[in-house]
């Protein structure tokens, strides 16, 4: 288990408080029920009062979190048959993305996902899910395959962005994050996309152009990130707490801008805590979000793409 | 001389943008790229092009439709901006940009004629807050695109950007996608989309509509990519070789079609558009 997050901290020393009463009275066969209880209340009552009412920096924070579930664990959790699909079929293949086949509740679906690895080791390898163009390269040819087989295609978006470099600039990272959006548009099947942790800019719209958007209620999906609109703003980095509120990019409030379809609710402190629970509540809202957009004709399926995208905005 | 050119009367009211740095008020201004003294007089005369060394300076979105277009009527001059998020010093920032450039928003869209070929054209300013993309830019682009696909018209969009427009947030990301399925439908429709980057294009802009061109033209020296050097500088402390995201090396690395210098560049779009006239094309007889 990662450290915990600041805020979070009183309620993890009452938790641990609580496990180690529970061990010494069972070690000693002592009967402590009731003092257990007293703090189980407490402690529930605390969790309620931390998470009831975060702000979007601890937001932005819970959806970053290390221990919270990735791709891998939804692959495994919510689908049956997982297989990972490598490669851009031109240069490499891209760790910080991943896809494949799976089969949800049956049927067979394209799953593609941004990876930012667990351990450091990982992390590395998956280059923090910054992709380079032959990751989204590799997530267009799974789209176009998917269409071919006229499956439909479920997304996880969890990456602080395109990879900014020398080499994602040589092999053209503006052109192939381009190309995903406006295949996308014209994909002739369903398209779900979850922002499952860190919606980051072009690099998570890449993946993003979707019949659906759902999000988790802590995942946060923004233009830029906290620190650099600090840093653009008053040059000052550690002002992030004010850039989160300023950017509105909350679940609520990307629904309120009609980004944003449908709110996927986590177990009380955040979907790290328990994975099983998180993975129920979305495989719950996938059914149901994909089950309507398959009812559709594909004509009035990308109709209704095409309105979605073409409404957001606000002028006069 | 815009009344010249251009239709509609409103048009004499709008004051070109001058580039503050590089063009002062007065009589001449030193080339950025040579150091050579140029007189404003001659530098206008040859399209804002040195004479000397080649470096292209900067235009407005209205001297671009000047030197471009042989008459033109604008599309949506009226939309503007609001405060979404109310955001702190956004509606400041605007007014601030109004009045420095005479623009309502950062990009000009319409429809003209280049040497008699009818066009939709959209032409970005890097004078309005950087030609970054909000909701106005995102909408004006894609009404754009979608009259020309209603009217089949051949469709030029001159490009210039920082990016996204920070201060309206995920509708501001949301215009790469609108502008790209716009796109998608106007490609479906068999039409032909001339994207032409100038000096300098970065973020959400090369990630959306200027990269997704039948044709993608950059003027010589235009620094064009997805992050800028600054960026990538403090994100992962990568010094770029000199050089680098310039139209040329765009080019070399076969990200765009061609390089064309300014004073050759009506030419140019004048053959792809006349490539691209359906009707009158027959095969010698066999
Ligand atoms: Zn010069």
């Amino acid at each position: 288990m990662a450290q915990p997050l600041e805020f979070e901290k009183p309620l993890v020393e009452l938790e641990s408080k609580i496990s180690e009463l529970r061990a010494f009275s069972e070690e000693k066969g002592l009967d402590l029920t009731e003092e257990i209880a007293t703090l189980e209340k407490k402690a529930e009552s605390l969790k309620q009062a931390i998470f009831g009412s975060l702000t979007p920096w601890q937001r932005t924070q819970i959806a970053r979190h290390p221990d919270r579930p990735n791709f891998y664990n939804y692959a495994q959790l919510m689908f049956e048959d997982f297989i990972e699909l490598h490669g851009d079929r031109a240069f490499a293949d891209d760790r910080a993305i991943a896809g494949g086949l799976a089969l949800f509740k049956g049927m067979p679906v394209t799953v593609i996902g941004n990876v930012k690895g667990k351990d450091t080791k990982e992390k590395i390898q998956r280059n923090f899910a910054y992709a380079h163009p032959e990751g989204y390269r590799k997530a267009m040819r799974l789209m176009k395959q998917a269409e071919k087989f006229g499956r439909p295609v479920i997304t996880f978006i969890d990456t602080p962005g395109a990879y900014s470099g020398l080499a994602a600039e040589e092999r053209g990272q503006a052109e192939a994050i381009a190309k995903n959006l406006i295949t996308m548009a014209a994909l002739k099947v369903p398209l779900i996309c979850v922002v499952i942790g860190e919606g980051g800019s072009g690099g998570a719209l890449a993946l993003g152009v979707t019949d659906k958007v759902l999000m988790f209620e802590h995942s946060f999906y923004s233009v830029i990130s906290p620190e650099s609109c600090a840093t653009i703003l008053w040059k000052d980095a550690s002002r992030v707490k004010d850039a989160a509120e300023f950017l509105k990019f909350t679940a609520p409030d990307l629904q309120r801008f009609g980004v944003c379809d449908r709110i996927v609710p986590e177990p009380l402190g955040g979907a790290q805590r328990d994975y099983a629970l998180t993975a129920r509540n979305l495989a719950e809202a996938l059914e149901e979000e994909l089950g309507k957009l398959l009812e559709l004709p594909p004509e009035e399926l990308l109709q209704r793409r095409y309105t979605k995208y073409r409404e957001i905005g606000v002028f006069a | 001389m815009l009344k010249d050119l251009f239709r509609k009367p409103k048009y004499v009211t709008v004051t070109p943008a001058v580039p503050k740095k590089e063009m002062p008020d007065g009589l001449w201004v030193k080339c950025s790229g040579c150091g050579e003294i140029l007189f404003n007089k001659e530098l206008e005369k040859n399209l804002k092009v040195c004479h000397k060394c080649g470096t292209h300076f900067r235009l407005s979105a209205w001297e671009r439709l000047q030197i471009t277009l042989d008459d033109f009527s604008e599309y949506d001059a009226d939309l503007t901006s609001c405060n979404p998020l109310e955001f702190p010093e956004y509606e400041a920032k605007l007014a601030r940009a109004r009045e420095e450039t005479g623009l309502q928003e950062g990009v000009v869209t319409g429809e003209g004629r280049v040497n008699g070929v009818s066009v939709a054209i959209g032409v970005l300013d890097s004078n309005f807050v950087m030609g970054s993309m909000g909701s106005v830019v995102g909408e004006k682009i894609c009404r754009l695109i979608e009259r020309a696909t209603e009217h089949k018209l051949p469709l030029i969009i001159f490009s210039t950007s920082g990016g996204a427009r920070m201060q309206e947030g995920i509708l501001s990301l949301m215009q790469m996608a609108k502008t790209s399925a716009a796109l998608a439908r106007f490609n479906e429709a068999g039409l032909l989309y001339i994207s032409v980057f100038t000096d300098p294009t970065f973020g959400g802009v090369t990630a959306s509509f200027a990269s997704l061109g039948d044709f993608i033209i950059a003027e010589p020296g235009a620094l064009i990519g997805f992050a800028g050097p600054r960026v990538i500088k403090e994100t992962i402390r990568q010094e770029l070789p000199p050089g680098a995201q310039t139209a040329e090396f765009n080019c070399e690395h076969g990200l765009i079609d061609l390089v064309v210098e300014r004073g050759q560049l009506k030419n140019t779009l004048t053959k792809l558009l006349k490539l691209h006239q359906r009707g009158d094309h027959t095969w010698p007889s066999h």
